[in-house]
């Protein structure tokens, strides 16, 4: 299972989810209405990393986290 | 060293802090920055959340960077509620010489307000409103959004 986490302003309960990369992700995630503008400008992390690619695999206890835009100050 | 802190900071207590733990390590340049919560816009105050890991990794990330200019960055920042004229934010540059600091505290800042992951709610007739129009979305993001 892959945890996926809605960070900061984003209004979602984490997902546990059966996914082997970000491709799945991705798909999974743009049926679901409530988040179509959070999908086009939020970061990634895989493991607390930022990523720039939706070509990652994800393992069993991977953890996914969306990121919204940020104001740090 | 980062420092995290639920609710407003201590401003005079956090700079002399940082000032007593380096005053004889020999640098000759410390310039602080100093984010005080403004009144404008009706707001009572600002509100903040932080993911941890990743702050610490940026902000570890942004350490070595200085390091390699014998330089070191201090950062503290609210969690929750900050109220107007409060501050939220205290960052800092130690160098050998001022040019580097100067230079640091500038990129340091810029940096964290477009990259470090935090969001800002106002704080307004009791209600807290994400801060959408003055966030920025970190580099890279959007790829979950792209349809195939």
């Amino acid at each position: 299972m892959v945890r996926v986490e809605f960070l900061g302003p984003i209004q979602k309960d984490a997902l546990e989810i059966e996914i082997s990369n970000l491709n799945e992700l991705a798909a999974i995630l743009q049926d679901d209405e409530e988040l179509q503008e959070w999908l086009k400008n939020s970061a990634v992390a895989v493991n607390d990393k930022i990523v720039v690619s939706l070509d990652v695999a994800l393992n069993d206890g991977d953890k996914v986290s969306l990121l919204p835009p940020v104001c740090g100050g | 060293m980062l420092e995290l802190y639920d609710g407003a900071l201590d401003v005079p207590t956090i700079l002399k802090e940082w000032y007593e733990a380096e005053r004889e390590s020999n640098y000759g340049a410390y310039i602080p920055f100093v984010g005080t919560v403004r009144s404008e816009d009706g707001i009572d105050g600002l509100s903040f959340d932080i993911y941890e890991p990743i702050l610490e990794s940026w902000f570890n990330a942004w350490q070595a960077r200085a390091k390699a200019k014998g330089a070191i960055v201090k950062m503290a920042h609210a969690r929750g509620d900050v109220m107007v004229h409060e501050s939220s934010y205290i960052s800092a540059v130690f160098s050998p010489k001022r040019r580097v600091a100067l230079e640091l505290i500038d990129s340091f800042v810029e940096d964290f307000k477009a990259s470090a992951p935090i969001w800002k709610y106002d704080l307004i007739g009791g209600e807290r409103i994400y801060a959408k129009d003055r966030s920025t979305a970190i580099a890279g993001s959007g790829i979950l959004g792209v349809k195939e």
